[in-house]
């Protein structure tokens, strides 16, 4: 057990006793309370747990708490809210693009992450992008029309 | 004025509902003083409320039990702001079922759609719903009983306190926006609050109160988007998975090392002194762990040392379809039998023979299942993503030793579950090691639970025959399937039927054999059996969607080594799949064109309206399979239709299916899916649109790639790598939905009819395209490939 720091969506949080090795969505689950990263396979294959370390798509599922001490950490409650959504997130509103919604982490935080790196990124390269992510009630038609209508709106 | 039926003219209430005030205790002089206003306050006391009721408006302990069906106060309350909270046991599960409910609340009672609140499914607080399955949750709140029903009887009811109120006939009164106004002057008004304001309605829901027609329709029938949106998309939404409770610990279950295989020992020293340790759980064959922390309940559960008998070989995955039509005993259905298939057959001039292959399929739930127990001496509370609080609570009050009126269970929204996912079992792993440490206990299940306890989509062998005459035209058609069965939902008396309950010493149903099959008395086509094109005659007329006279449709059921239960279209998408693919087969041999060959024997309308829709969002070229053209490039080009009446008359779709085939891999891309769907009364087209789309690609996934796999004694399919699930980033088809409303008609399930057609379609466009023909589920590239080369 060991003490550290994390700074999740712009604040620090310390903690004097955790086991390092922790992946770190137990803690932003549990201990913080957020309800974005969610657990799904714990195997870093749906990307349910995803969260942005320095902007890039992590799975938090298999990410050590100890190797992400100190570095920003953005979940998808840190990237907009209900009154001010991220383009993203309006543009799934707009589309309404979800079924049951837990994949939507995923796939949120996952088109950010591709847009901030590639905001000219072509149909072949968004869904190359996405194809590491699972949504099991198949909103795929809708989800990948929101993303393109976010990077249009994130180029402007 | 004691004739009802003057009542009713005076009052424009319904004679029934007029019989209803009068059985809810109203004295039927009482309605009539003066201009005909009803003199009925809201204010009676509680002279006309069950205990329950008031109980549950008044904030008082939450009743023993659901309240009444039958009472318009179990279904809708409105507060002095004129806000209507309504309650439903109908759950939103990802479908939009919460959205299209809030509509028809908001219609029928004439208030805007924000001014609803819906709660759902808890055995405390809402009617006894049972199941939110089955594409039953439209036509059961959505046409003339329970939540619609409630809606319009309270709107013929306001309309009446609305007359006594202002002294204006009914007859001349208008529901706006929560009030109740005159329609020749606007400003004589009142509001519901003002009229109502917390009080009951003690009204018996008349299944005769006026809907408002589709034409008035200003909420319903609309696109609203889902309120739930934005909270999810934000991070906010609350799923079961973020339920917390003061004191919560956290649980893990260790499940069997083999299928079949018996605790031995627990050695309880392999975790002692473990991080967090709170107590390891054993109940015959459960065993789980709880701990202070999640990711300590994890390692623990790891390292907990149990010994598991031996258990017996599982049946042998490559020969698995020849077993299944080997195994006795079994029980068998017949769904219809004109008894003279045989005797047709042999009169035919020619008969086409094929047999159909379905894998077991698992729901696959995104986020493993997850729920919260808080099990407290002789009181339970629990939070589960389960279809049927009613059954959970019930299966609980066996599995926890507890009193039915000391349980309520509350539902949370899960991940998309599309049947019976880990939902029941892991509520039940909850609940178990909550009463072992008297303390709440949260458990999500790992992936590898989730995935290798589930309870299956049913594997399908099917055999079909058919005789055709000289013309071309079907005159006989002979269906045959075999199927395994363990399980099933937990219902209200079989905890044992998932996994949990199992482990804890509880039996699934019992399997009774039976054989021969008794004679269908009722005609039933509620797995699709019978396909669309035959007469469905039983009980002395024709049920069916088709013309063909000569029908038999057996099933046979035997024991499954597996755990099964309903998978979104459960035997339907089965069925229907041998049966639209067979359908294809029989056109290529008579060789007719597949839409032109389905409308020549198809005589449901509604049906034939669907194919004709889909075929024309296609531009369908009307000719034989396959296709003559040329291939090139390697790739070959073909496209396929595929139709349902899903469950003989709840829902109808059909689809027309695009693809292409790499010859050299086999590989399979779908280009085009178009969809014509109709679910009668459309409540929400973007709603539909939603659920078709999902459906077909979810369809298309299970078609190209999902299935489950297995070694001597574990299922092997339990991870991503293994059960093989579309990904966000496939080639993803343009999928088109043509929506055909029937404003007319009554509401019929939506949510699975598309998905019921994919592997048609699909498997027939591939067949068109290369002449092959794949007659078994999932139509991998290896599979595709090799039929190409036989």
């Amino acid at each position: 057990m060991s003490a550290l720091t994390l700074k999740v969506n712009g604040k620090v949080h310390n903690f004097a006793d955790i086991d390092p090795t922790t992946p770190l969505l137990y803690v932003l689950s549990g201990e913080l309370a957020l309800r974005g990263p969610k657990f799904g396979c714990g195997l870093g294959q749906c990307g349910s747990c995803t969260v942005l370390v320095k902007g890039q798509a992590v799975r938090s599922c298999i990410t050590p708490v100890e190797t992400v001490q100190g570095v920003d950490i953005t979940t998808l409650e840190g990237i907009g809210t209900i009154e001010k959504p991220h383009p993203l997130q309006k543009a799934f509103i707009d589309e309404q693009a979800a079924q049951c919604g837990f994949c939507l982490n995923a796939v949120i935080l996952t088109a950010k992450a591709l847009l901030d790196k590639s905001p000219k990124a072509d149909e072949k390269q968004i869904q190359q992008g996405m194809s590491r992510v699972l949504c099991r009630c198949f909103t795929h038609v809708r989800m990948l029309r929101a993303v393109e209508k976010a990077r249009q709106e994130m180029a402007r | 004025m004691k004739n009802s039926s003057h009542v009713a003219s005076n009052l424009s209430v319904t004679p029934s509902a007029a019989d209803a005030l009068e059985r809810a205790g109203f004295s039927r002089r009482s309605f009539i003083k003066g201009t005909g206003a009803l003199i009925v306050g809201f204010s009676m006391g509680g002279v006309l409320l069950s205990p329950e009721i008031r109980a549950q408006f008044g904030g008082a302990e939450a009743p023993p039990d659901s309240p009444p069906a039958g009472e318009v106060d179990s279904w809708i309350a409105i507060a002095s702001d004129s806000s209507v909270t309504a309650y439903t046991g109908k759950e939103e599960l990802g479908q939009g079922m919460s959205t299209a409910q809030i509509q028809l609340v908001a219609e029928e009672l004439c208030v805007p759609f924000h001014r609803v609140n819906l709660i759902a499914a808890d055995t405390s607080i809402t009617p006894d719903q049972g199941v939110t399955s089955g594409s039953q949750s439209s036509p059961a709140n959505f046409n003339h009983a329970n939540l619609a029903g409630a809606c319009a009887t309270a709107r013929e009811a306001l309309l009446q306190l609305g007359s006594n109120h202002l002294s204006i006939p009914a007859s001349d009164l208008v529901a706006v926006d929560g009030t109740i106004r005159s329609k020749a002057d606007a400003s004589k008004k009142v509001t519901y609050g003002e009229l109502v304001a917390g009080k009951k309605f003690a009204l018996k829901v008349d299944p005769n109160a006026k809907r408002k027609p589709a034409s008035e329709w200003t909420v319903l029938g609309k696109p609203m988007p889902r309120p739930d949106m934005p909270a999810m998309v934000t991070g906010q939404f609350e799923f079961a998975h973020n339920v917390r409770v003061p004191g919560m610990l956290h649980g893990m279950v260790v499940r069997p090392g083999a299928v079949g295989a018996h605790v031995m020992s627990v050695d309880e020293s392999s975790v002692a002194g473990m991080p967090g340790l709170v107590k390891v759980v054993v109940k015959k064959d459960f065993v789980g762990v709880v701990a202070e922390k999640p990711w300590q309940a994890a390692q623990i559960a790891r390292k907990l040392k149990v010994t598991w008998s031996p258990a017996p070989e599982l049946p042998k995955f490559d020969t698995f379809y020849d077993h299944l039509r080997n195994q006795k005993p079994t029980r068998d259905t017949m769904l219809v039998d004109s008894k003279d298939v045989d005797e047709k057959l042999g009169e035919a001039a020619s008969v086409v023979k094929a047999t159909y292959y379905h894998p077991y399929q698992m729901h696959g739930s995104v986020g493993s299942s997850c729920a919260v127990a808080d099990v407290q001496g002789d009181k339970a509370t629990v939070w589960s993503p389960t279809q049927g609080v009613w059954h959970q609570r019930d299966s609980l009050v066996l599995l926890l030793g507890l009193k039915p009126e000391n349980v309520r269970v509350i539902f949370r929204r899960g991940s998309g579950c599309y049947g019976l996912n880990g939902a029941d079992a892991v509520t039940f792993d909850a609940a178990l090691l909550s009463q072992a440490v008297g303390k709440p206990v949260r458990v999500q299940l790992t992936r590898q639970d989730e995935m290798a306890w589930e309870n299956y989509g049913f594997a399908f062998v099917i055999d079909e025959r058919t005789g055709v005459d000289a013309q071309g035209n079907i005159i006989a058609w002979d269906h045959e399937g075999w199927s395994p069965v363990l399980g099933n939902r937990p219902g209200y008396k079989n905890p044992g039927n998932v996994i949990t309950g199992f482990l804890a010493g509880f039996e699934p149903e019992e399997f009774r054999p039976r054989s021969p099959a008794p004679e269908p008395r009722n005609f039933s086509n509620n797995s699709n059996a019978i396909p669309s094109y035959v007469a469905g005659h039983v009980g002395g007329a024709d049920h069916g969607a088709g013309r063909i006279k000569s029908e038999r449709a057996l099933l046979h059921n035997v024991v499954s080594p597996f755990w099964t239960g309903p998978l979104r279209s459960p035997q339907r998408l089965q069925n229907t799949f041998a049966h639209e693919s067979f359908m294809d087969e029989i056109a290529a041999h008579v060789k007719a064109d597949p839409v032109e060959f389905r409308l020549r024997h198809l005589t449901d309308s509604r049906l034939s309206d669907c194919v004709k829709a889909a075929a024309k969002a296609a531009n369908w070229e009307t000719r034989p399979s396959p296709n003559p053209r040329v291939r090139q490039g390697g790739i070959a080009r073909g496209r396929g239709i595929s139709c349902v009446a899903y469950e003989g008359n709840n829902g109808y779709a059909a689809m027309v299916a695009e693809v292409e085939v790499e010859l050299a891999t086999g590989k399979v891309s779908v280009k085009r899916l178009m969809i014509a769907n109709d679910a009668g009364p459309i409540s929400n087209p973007d709603g539909l649109r939603n659920q078709c789309e999902g459906g077909a690609l979810q369809g298309m996934s299970r078609a190209l790639g999902e299935e489950v796999t297995w070694d001597d004694h574990n299922v092997t399919s339990i991870d991503w790598t293994s059960y093989h699930s579309l990904p966000l980033g496939f080639d993803v088809p343009k999928v088109e939905v043509v929506l055909l409303n029937r404003p007319d008609e009554e509401a019929t399930g939506a949510g699975e009819t598309a998905i019921t057609v994919v592997a048609g379609a699909i498997g027939n466009a591939i067949f068109d395209a290369t002449g092959a023909r794949i007659r078994q589920v999932p139509f991998t590239a290896e599979r595709v490939k090799a039929a190409l080369t036989s």
